[in-house]
């Protein structure tokens, strides 16, 4: 038997029966389409987090208040809500500490906003000056935070874009405007460009206010929600990191590693962790769609299966007029391999079309990669093969007088 | 050509043994045209598979061109039927989506001693030997009537120029005046072309028209007219 002969057998056979081949190939393009799709999504999120990260500023140590691990216990303690961080802190950070660009300290408080009947509750960020620089923000209209309205605690205040579209309507410049934030009146001086979501938290939906105002009006208490420090390099990240910790502990009074009442928090970790969760849901869309597959996979073999039985006569018939055993289990396993191969192909095609859709219309970042392409082709081949063995297997062990027998 | 040589064949099925052939013995020459007879569990379709390498005997020898058969492995086996061995069968077992080109053609491909360019040719001489007409040759086989379906049938099994042909009943499934143009295609095949006819039948009339009949009953040849051929020789 020429290979040309098995093809030409292999074609006339799944043309024969037209809408089972289809319906059997559609199981495998589902598959494959869905795991390209699912893995783009995933790879897609994780570039999303990468980036936003990356734009909330490189060589950044965030200092938090809060132990770490409460002695005799596994529990974090009230990470950013313990009152242990103070303005001082951030002041002696800033002298002492070698190889800074910028240290900020942050007051941050959730608080109803008012503004000619609209209110909504948003987020306010006490800051000073420096923090514009740490955390990479471009403004929009109008300008930031500068070290005079901190000094002189003037009630002025900077918007996110999502709040001023929420308080103001979408590009109105509201700069001179009044708004409420808990009782007191502030002027309306800028609004920042949009940094798209962090997952954490949203950099769009906030207002900055001097960190004097925050600390008198607002929480009425010296201390802080965090100290953003932005280290001049990366490669004095760790040092800076460790100069930090002592000099709070000494600041502090605390002897014991173990029982500090402040965490530091490196950007790379932040980034680490947050990889790996997009990594980990990667392989779970993944390992989903992979299901779907499986499923197609299991559809391959039924067919093969059932046409195996249809075509029981036939297969006596071709060993009668001389089809060896390989010939014959040949045949139907090129039969197998051949539906998978083009339903890897138009799944492919289909995976690459709904992952741009998802892109263009669904608000999400995809990224398709050559692996995931050259993986879900490798995998419907190796299904093909797979679930296709054992039928063939079974075509070719057929007793030809049996064979030609059955009824 | 054909020698078989005390053939036994025991079937079991659990505990139960059944001796389909009992001591079989006798030669069939080339240009012969045989018929085996026999009425239904007389072994004949065994014997047939025996002689079609389907089956192998349990004891005996069956040679086919002086090669004992039994130490052949499945896959030259196959290929011994698909150089050797030409069958018709009662129900025709022709694809029913294929043309008849296509059916006729299907033995050369599992045959890689025939090149590509020579298949067609063969298939039209094996077409023209068989009697069908050509303007049925395009058909689908599922739109011929049944003698017609047989004719293609009797040209795939012609179309290996094998050494021996094996029809079993091949008018079972025919009415009596197609039968007989089948039986007479049979006839011409190995009068003017000189081809080795085995004819398996329980009909005495289909049977009589082969130049001897073997008898079987109950596994063991009964009677064999071998003689009559012998006298025409001389």
């Amino acid at each position: 038997m020429f290979l040309s002969d098995l093809i030409e057998e292999t074609y006339t056979s799944l043309t024969s029966n037209k809408v089972r081949s289809i319906l059997t190939i559609l199981g495998i393009v589902i598959g494959i389409a869905s795991v390209i799709t699912m893995i783009s999504i995933g790879q897609g999120s994780a570039k999303d987090i990468e980036d936003n990260i990356q734009s909330l500023g490189s060589n950044l140590l965030i200092v938090s208040p809060g132990s770490q691990r409460t002695i005799g216990t596994t529990v974090r303690g009230g990470f950013g809500s313990a009152s242990t961080l103070v303005m001082e802190d951030a002041e002696v950070i800033e002298s002492q500490v070698s190889n800074l660009n910028a240290v900020a300290p942050l007051i941050s408080s959730r608080e109803q906003v008012v503004v000619k009947g609209e209110n909504t509750n948003t987020s306010i960020y006490g800051v000073t000056q420096n923090y514009e620089e740490v955390r990479d923000i471009e403004m929009e209209i109008g300008f930031f935070i500068t070290e005079i309205y901190v000094e002189k605690k003037s009630k002025v205040a900077v918007l996110g874009p999502t709040t001023r579209d929420t308080l103001f309507g979408e590009g109105i410049d509201p700069t001179g405007e009044k708004i409420k934030i808990d009782g007191q009146e502030y002027t309306v001086i800028g609004v920042t460009k949009s940094k798209g979501s962090s997952g954490m938290n949203n950099a769009d939906d906030l207002i900055y206010i001097p960190i004097s105002v925050a600390k008198q009006y607002i929480t009425g208490s010296e201390s802080l929600s965090s100290i953003y420090i932005e280290v001049s390099s990366e490669k004095f990240m760790e040092k800076a990191e460790e100069d930090v910790n002592s000099l709070l502990m000494e600041r502090h009074k605390i002897k014991d590693e173990d029982s500090v009442d402040f965490s530091i928090t490196n950007q790379s970790e932040v980034m680490e962790t947050m990889t790996s969760v997009s990594e980990t849901m990667t392989i779970l869309l993944g390992a989903i769609a992979g299901i779907s597959l499986l499923v197609g996979g299991i559809g391959i073999m039924n067919m093969m299966l059932t046409t195996i039985t249809e075509r029981t006569r036939e297969i006596g018939l071709r060993k009668s007029l001389g089809a060896t055993s390989s010939e014959i289990s040949n045949q139907f396993l090129l039969e197998s391999i051949s539906l998978t191969f083009i339903g890897g192909i138009v799944g492919v095609i289909l995976g690459l079309l709904a992952s741009f859709l998802v892109y263009k219309f669904g608000d999400t970042t995809t990224v398709v990669t050559i692996n995931s392409i050259v993986l879900s082709c490798f995998v419907s081949a190796f299904i093909g093969i797979v679930f296709g063995y054992y039928p063939a297997k079974r075509a070719s062990k057929l007793n030809p007088i049996e064979a030609l027998r059955y009824e | 050509m054909i020698k078989c040589e005390q053939i036994i064949k025991i079937y079991k099925r659990g505990e139960l043994e059944t001796t389909v052939l009992k001591n079989i013995s006798f030669e069939i020459k080339k240009g012969e045209f045989v018929a085996i007879i026999g009425p239904s569990g007389s072994g004949k379709s065994t014997l047939m598979n025996i002689l079609g390498t389907l089956d192998k005997p349990t004891q005996g020898k069956y040679l086919l061109n002086n090669e004992d058969m039994l130490n052949f492995p499945d896959d030259e086996l196959a290929k011994i039927r698909s150089n050797k061995i030409g069958f018709v069968f009662q129900s025709f077992n022709l694809l029913p989506r294929a043309n008849v080109i296509r059916n006729v053609m299907l033995p050369l491909i599992y045959n890689n001693e025939i090149k590509k360019e020579q298949r067609m040719s063969l298939v039209e001489k094996a077409l023209i030997s068989a009697g069908l007409e050509k303007e049925r040759w395009h058909n689908l086989s599922s739109q011929l009537s049944g003698g017609q379906m047989q004719r293609v049938a009797i040209a795939r099994a012609l179309v290996n120029n094998p050494n021996i042909i094996l029809a079993d009943e091949p008018t079972g499934n025919l009415d009596s005046k197609t039968g007989d143009i089948v039986l007479d295609t049979f006839k011409k095949l190995n009068k003017d072309y000189g081809h080795t006819i085995v004819l398996i039948t329980h009909e005495r009339y289909v049977a009589e028209h082969a130049d001897r009949i073997i008898e079987l009953k109950d596994g063991k040849i009964i009677s064999d007219n071998v003689s009559k051929i012998i006298l025409k020789d001389k």
